[in-house]
């Protein structure tokens, strides 16, 4: 088991080196964000919001396990998953497009299902199991969906590939992925604004013709 | 999102006592209700989520009336596949389905698609007037873009739609709500749980704030053969409806023995057509019939400018659910 809210040294570990950009914008949102707390909470305490400042601030304990790793957490209530994921565990495959539950770029597994991890509280999560797109591959072999999106250009940008991705392989355990109408309908909320629906389509379908565990 | 307190409580008793305060709001799926959060349409200062409480589940009565009870936090995923539901039910089944997306199916529960708040922009947008979000500030809508708006039961205050998909195949499937509070069960008939605008929009429904959802009974039926729901979108998928049609037909030897009819995305609750389900029971399933049942759901609908489209379309959508239900196409 670890802790990963330990703060920047211990999120090195789980970080390449080689990204200083990611880095800076790690510390530097921190760094805005320890600023930016007093500030509200003065402002709060003086509309004699403090009592309820007080309750709010309050973190509470959360055991989520993330791709087979088991985290004990201290969250406050009002962080979705999306941001548990990509701001605490640095998990930042999941992607965050709309953060309304609009496009399907958020999409992880919660207990096998697929969700939008950004209408999802982490809170709520307590005691489940996440995946992510990160717990797809097994080291350095690629999941199938992961090599039939390769294989047929399932995408341009990239962005919502993530979501894509841990979509695709819901729609074929959850036997959705029958024929191409079936796929269409089931991968209905994943949005793609670069249009590589007719890829993302083929690269389903071979996998699930394909007979693979997904 | 302004902060809130959360809390998980495991029995029913700890959440009815807590629902009862001022500010507390119910968390089930979330689907919705986080989404409203973050837009800072609705601000709670705190949550209580119910999904401890053993209201799972979809089990058959086979008792003098035969009935299948759905839990209120079963999620609409498991509600569309199940099998009781996809034998029996299969208008229940087609409409979760053409709800949302299965991302949003796998989250949102039973309880909480009744719950759901419109989707009309001006009740969304924080920075409009809106009758409904904050009472007497006026309505953005009834002047302003109003494509998606209400034809029927419509008020001088609000023109919104209730958007659930599902809500509209249990009001025609004539669904009984069981809710409980503190003071005992109570049965409230699907059709009178969402209300219409009319001078207090910011009411959606009969549900006090002191009940708790925690499950719908929807009595056996014959319609299991002849069903069928249409949504019109301005997409294939993952829209709320322009117009939808839930459409039951019991039907035996070419003629309609028994009839049930609800529109979405016309009015502020689910849309029960009574005169054309009255109008088919005991005539034959004909394109004639169906027309002329069509045209007699839409007395009293009025349009408010860019919604004028749905008095043609709601009339045509009528009848080609019905043509489906009946095989005819």
């Amino acid at each position: 088991m670890e802790d990963l809210n330990n703060g920047l040294g211990a999120d090195n570990q789980h970080e390449p080196k080689e990204n200083p950009r990611r880095d800076f914008l790690k510390k530097s949102s921190l760094l805005t964000a320890v600023a930016l707390t007093p500030g509200v909470a003065v402002k709060a305490a003086e509309s004699h919001l403090d009592e309820k400042v007080a309750a709010a601030f309050e973190k509470m304990p959360v055991n989520i396990t993330v791709n087979g790793a088991a985290h004990k957490l201290s969250i406050e209530p009002r962080v979705t998953l999306l941001d548990l994921l990509r701001e605490q565990l640095h998990l930042t495959g999941t992607k965050k497009g709309c953060d309304y539950g609009q496009c399907g770029a958020c999409t992880v597994h919660v207990n096998g299902q697929r969700v939008n991890s950004c209408l999802t509280l982490a809170i709520t999560v307590d005691g489940k199991k996440v995946t992510t797109i990160e717990g797809l591959a097994k080291g350095e072999e690629l999941h199938p969906m992961q090599e039939a999106f390769i294989k047929h250009d399932g995408f341009q940008c990239g962005y919502c590939t993530p979501g894509q991705i841990m979509s695709a392989v819901a729609c074929i355990r959850e036997g959705h992925a029958g024929s191409e109408a079936e796929i269409r309908e089931y991968m209905s909320g994943n949005i793609c604004r670069c249009g590589a629906y007719p890829n993302i389509v083929n690269a389903i379908q071979e996998v699930k013709n394909g007979g693979q565990q997904v | 999102m302004k902060q809130f307190q959360y809390i998980r409580p495991a029995t029913q008793q700890s959440v009815l006592d807590a629902i009862a305060k001022p500010g507390v709001k119910i968390l089930a799926g979330g689907s919705n209700l986080i989404d409203l959060m973050k837009r800072g349409v609705t601000s709670p200062d705190k949550l209580v989520d119910i999904q401890k409480l053993p209201l799972h589940g979809i089990s058959q009565n086979l008792g003098n009336v035969r009935t299948v009870s759905v839990g209120a936090l079963e999620l609409n995923s498991a509600v569309a596949e199940h099998k009781i539901i996809k034998e029996e039910f299969p208008l229940l089944s087609m409409a979760l389905n053409a709800g949302a997306s299965p991302q949003l199916r796998n989250m949102a529960t039973v309880g909480g698609n009744m719950m759901q708040r419109t989707r009309c922009t001006y009740f969304y947008d924080t920075t409009m007037p809106c009758n409904k979000r904050e009472p007497n500030s006026g309505c953005g809508a009834m002047e302003g873009i109003n494509r998606m708006h209400a034809i029927f039961g419509t008020s001088d205050k609000c023109i919104a739609v209730h958007p659930s998909d599902m809500c509209v195949a249990l009001a025609a499937l004539d669904a009984t709500v069981e809710v409980k509070s503190k003071k005992g069960t109570r049965y409230i008939p699907f059709t009178e749980f969402h209300k219409l605008p009319g001078d207090t929009p910011q009411l959606d429904n009969t549900l006090a704030k002191s009940e708790l959802i925690t499950r719908v009974i929807i009595p056996n039926n014959h319609f299991a053969k002849n069903s069928y729901y249409l949504k019109v979108r301005d997409r294939a998928s993952y829209a709320f409806a322009l117009i939808s049609v839930a459409a039951a037909l019991h039907i035996e030897g070419g003629t309609i023995k028994d009839a049930r009819l609800a529109m979405g995305g016309v009015a502020h609750k689910p849309w029960r057509l009574t005169a054309a389900e009255q109008f088919l029971k005991g005539k034959p399933g004909t394109a004639a019939n169906f027309e002329q049942a069509a045209q007699l759901a839409m007395q009293g609908a009025k349009s408010y400018g860019h919604n004028d489209f749905k008095l043609k379309m709601a009339p045509a959508s009528i009848v080609e659910a019905l043509s489906k239900a009946a095989g005819l196409v």
